[in-house]
């Protein structure tokens, strides 16, 4: 979480590359490129995050701390669970992840990002890539736009 | 008492019949009533018994006639298997009683839920808690599987959801809307603590229109935290209604403090536990000091009294800090279908109905044979 400013930009202009890319992965087909991809999004955040693949990534409103990693899987916030020292209710010995989420979010630019409430988790996406997800939905947010204009 | 009070929102042609929800009002519910009219609310926590005795339940609940706006049936709290929430609340609108129901995101997914919302709103439960939920290492079945298809914030979403809009949270129509008094629960006790206002807005934000807090037992906490849920404004969005219980001895205290996930309870309110001669004595005044305490806080719109296994105090509790000021809470609500029943009442009681022993009378034996 020390490095949750840093992992914002990173992630922010990986986002920008993958969107550049939306003519390649439109030309390879999103279906086709899933499977790859998932496989490279599920190394790469493992190991960065102990990424769980639920397929619709929250990092970037939760400090970059994992929350489906919370053995509730809580998207919205700390149960009123958490102990004194700040560990977990279930888990004694594991740092609560939204403590972590809440030092995380203090060091990002978007720090509001963690008040928006989260809809429940959809089951149908696990184990899909949600980088290639959100490409594809920004994709056609800018196509949508630019047959407005 | 010859006859209740008359209160300023009954129905004009009688207090033993329904209400309609007033305007601007999203249930039928007394709780709602008392808090947008500006009383001090009083809720407590019913025991769920381990029985499949209805009895046990009416008994439970008769501890608090007229002395309670609310009464909290918990489902499954700190995972340990009782009655479920929904069995006491179908007993509890049975006798004309006011129950809040909890639903915890640990036992039961999306489908369960909103199907348990419609059926406890048609039963007449018009006020719904949502918690997270313990965890199941917390209860007496550790080996379960935890559910949490919800957050307590999805789940509000999807009961305000289905109340506003009329529809499941997949988008299919409901031709009767569950009309249901929304409530989550806050602890202001456990860090984040900086977070735990926000936590706040966010509940709001999602549906919460009362919140009932975890055990205050450090007062100048919750002032701290009551200070800033002021600076956000969220007290005139959402009634605020502080957890207070006695405790029954220190050791019964140092127990709580390691045993159940998110009480916070500081060393003084123990060490003046230990100092006292009757310390079940003491926990009783202990808990009448914080409430007298608490009920000046600006913000505070009542407090929800969870004497687990001391029921038989909450009304001593409740009579010696005077929180009501000589209101008396209703005994008996009337539900939207008690005509309906009634109606069928004669019916039930007269038309001869068919026994076990009858039946047995009327069945063919062994052989086949029916007999004579």
């Amino acid at each position: 979480m020390r490095h949750a400013r840093s992992l914002e930009w990173i992630y922010a202009r990986f986002a920008e590359i993958l969107l550049l890319l939306h003519p390649f992965w439109n030309a390879v087909g999103y279906s086709r490129a899933e499977m790859p991809m998932a496989f490279i999004e599920k190394n790469v955040k493992g190991f960065m995050f102990d990424c769980r693949m639920c397929g619709q990534c929250i990092l970037s409103s939760t400090g970059m701390s994992c929350p489906m990693n919370c053995p509730k899987q809580l998207r919205n916030g700390p149960c009123g669970g958490v102990r004194a020292n700040g560990n977990c209710e279930v888990e004694p010995d594991m740092p609560c992840v939204w403590v972590k989420a809440w030092q995380g979010t203090q060091l990002m630019r978007d720090s509001a990002a963690i008040l928006s409430v989260q809809k429940p988790v959809d089951h149908t996406l696990r184990g899909r890539s949600a980088w290639l997800r959100v490409t594809q939905i920004a994709a056609a947010q800018n196509d949508d736009n630019g047959s407005m204009l | 008492m010859n006859s209740p009070p008359r209160q300023s929102d009954e129905n004009p042609l009688g207090a033993h019949l329904p209400l309609d929800p007033l305007p601007g009002h999203s249930s039928r519910g007394r709780l709602e009533r008392i808090l947008k009219r500006g009383e001090f609310a009083v809720t407590a926590e019913l025991n769920p018994p381990d029985s499949a005795n209805a009895q046990d339940v009416y008994e439970r609940a008769a501890i608090f006639d007229g002395w309670v706006d609310g009464i909290n049936a918990v489902d499954a709290s700190g995972a340990n298997c009782h009655m479920s929430s929904m069995g006491i609340c179908a007993l509890l609108t049975r006798m004309g009683y006011a129950p809040i129901m909890q639903i915890a995101c640990r036992d039961r997914n999306r489908i369960a839920i909103q199907g348990d919302v419609l059926g406890a709103a048609a039963m007449g439960v018009s006020n719904i808690l949502c918690l997270t939920g313990d965890g199941v290492q917390a209860g007496d079945q550790p080996g379960a599987k935890p559910v949490f298809d919800f957050d307590s914030m999805s789940l509000l979403e999807t009961i305000r959801i289905m109340r506003e809009e009329e529809r499941f949270l997949s988008g299919r129509k409901l031709s009767t809307p569950p009309a249901v008094f929304l409530g989550a629960a806050i602890n202001p006790f456990a860090p984040p603590f900086d977070f735990r206002p926000l936590r706040l807005a966010k509940k709001v934000a999602a549906g919460a229109q009362f919140v009932q807090s975890q055990y205050c037992f450090d007062v100048p906490m919750l002032k701290e935290y009551m200070k800033r849920v002021r600076d956000m404004g969220l007290h005139e969005k959402c009634f605020i209604l502080v957890g207070v219980g006695p405790l029954a001895s220190a050791r019964t205290a140092r127990w709580i403090r390691s045993n159940v996930p998110g009480v916070h309870i500081p060393d003084m309110v123990i060490s003046r536990l230990e100092g006292a001669e009757k310390q079940k004595e003491e926990g009783k005044r202990l808990c009448i000091d914080i409430i007298n305490e608490v009920k000046e806080i600006e913000g505070v719109s009542g407090i929800h009294v969870m004497a687990y296994r001391q029921e038989e105090y909450v009304a001593e509790i409740i009579h010696e800090s005077q929180v009501l000021k000589g209101r008396r809470p209703w005994r008996r609500e009337p539900g939207p279908d008690d005509a309906l029943v009634a109606e069928r009442l004669d019916h039930i009681l007269e038309s001869p109905s068919e026994r076990p022993v009858d039946m047995v009378k009327e069945a063919p034996g062994r052989d086949g044979r029916i007999p004579s």
